[in-house]
């Protein structure tokens, strides 16, 4: 019976057709998908914090408006992942509960410090770009609800990476000191928005499995190398430069050779040892806690108005 | 200390004319509150005009194993679809 399921789920998978929540699948499947979602949606909801940062201080209404709607959508699209876990059995008080007690990961880029109004460009840019690169070949993976998930959140994403890219251009026909800062954000931001991809293939543990259970689309290394090339046009556009210098085109390759981030201080930051690490989950415990009188006393309530309509009835 | 509000599945019709279509869910304590957190969650960019929200428990639907089965009465029944008939390739608007 079970061989029939599991040959069922595989033929499925293997014909580009969606796996859906009430179909059978193998457990390491359900953990993978729950793990993966997860960590991306508290990635998604830790990454409103570096930008919600600036939002009181954002130099005019327009641009202030706008980082509000980002982070905004970042919230969104926290959701609508909690939400596919969920149709995984997943719940979603327990996802933050680990989150809080350090027992799941998110992007290890959010554990860097904004440190100017150039780092919400740069951001926009560069980090919502890398995310982009990641996710848009999610939008063909085998679980459905995390597929359409995907689907939503690549719409979005587009608006984030184009006003970033716009407001640096806005800074750098401004004064020299403002195209020093774009040029500094971009320095502090090139390494770590690389380590976005994850380890290099041959140090990634998951990546063969979840590639067999299409959950995955690409390696790490080849998004890393699109993500590159993508790049390096935008930022000549720009008129900045990448802290890189085995950087250049490859003709032979057709792509550009590059080196490699210090992944001794991914691994640190992955570890829990980044700049900003305790600091932004500290802050998510805080309005998770702030927050608890506020669910019970709407769920309070609404028992109340459902007992006082029986009553009525 | 989590203590979970009920599930809702949201249903949005893009626009007039159109059925709504499950767009996923959330969770909220009371039908109200699910309408509006359904508007902030999936029509940020004017993706409706109307919200549907309902209960998850609420919903019955037919099991995967009984796929086959459950849908075949509309497998044998090809005359229901309008490619069934042949009609000659001169006849307009048909
Ligand atoms: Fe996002
Ligand atoms: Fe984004």
């Amino acid at each position: 019976m079970v061989d029939d399921l599991a040959a069922r789920f595989e033929h499925t998978v293997a014909s580009e057709a969606r796996i859906e929540p009430r179909d059978w699948m193998p457990d390491g499947y359900r953990r993978t998908l729950i793990r993966q979602i997860a960590q991306h949606a508290h990635s998604e909801i830790i990454g409103m914090q570096p930008e919600g940062n600036w939002i009181s201080r954002a130099p005019s209404l327009r641009r202030k408006a706008i980082l509000l709607a980002k982070v905004q959508d970042e919230a969104g699209h926290g959701l609508y992942l909690y939400a596919a876990t969920e149709t995984l059995g997943a719940d979603r008080g327990e996802l933050t509960e680990k989150l809080i007690d350090g027992k799941q990961k998110y992007s290890s880029i959010f554990n860097y410090p904004t440190l100017t109004f150039a780092d919400m460009g740069v951001i926009g840019w560069l980090v919502d770009g890398a995310a982009i690169c990641n996710q848009v070949p999610l939008c063909r993976t085998s679980y459905g609800p995390y597929a359409r998930a995907m689907i939503r959140i690549c719409k979005e994403e587009s608006f984030h990476q184009r006003q970033g890219y716009e407001l640096l251009m806005t800074m750098m026909r401004g004064t020299q000191a403002q195209r020093d800062m774009v040029q500094d954000a971009v320095d502090r931001w090139w390494w770590p928005s690389l380590m976005m991809f994850g380890p290099p293939d041959e140090e990634s543990s998951n990546t063969e499995q979840s590639m067999a259970w299409r959950i995955k689309r690409n390696t790490n290394d080849e998004l890393r190398q699109k993500y590159v090339d993508m790049s390096m046009p935008q930022a000549a556009k720009l008129g900045v430069t990448f802290p890189d210098p085995e950087l250049k085109w490859n003709p032979e390759r057709g792509h550009h050779d590059f080196g490699q981030p210090d992944w001794e201080e991914f691994w640190q930051v992955v570890g829990g040892h980044g700049p900003c690490n305790s600091q932004r989950v500290a802050h998510r415990r805080k309005a998770h806690e702030d927050g608890a009188w506020v669910r019970e006393a709407a769920a309070a309530h609404a028992a109340k108005a459902r007992r006082s309509q029986e009553g009525v009835a | 200390m989590s203590t979970s509000w009920p599930l809702w599945e949201v249903f949005v019709r893009g626009k007039r004319g159109l059925n709504h279509v499950h767009v996923g869910s959330l969770h909220a304590p009371d039908a109200e509150m699910a309408v509006r957190n359904a508007r902030d969650v999936y029509t940020r960019r004017n993706e409706g005009v109307s919200i549907w929200v309902v209960p998850a428990e609420a919903i019955t639907a037919s099991s995967p194993d009984e796929k086959d089965p459950f849908f075949e009465p509309s497998g044998d029944k090809v005359y229901r679809h309008p490619t069934f008939y042949a009609i000659p390739e001169d006849v307009p608007h048909l």
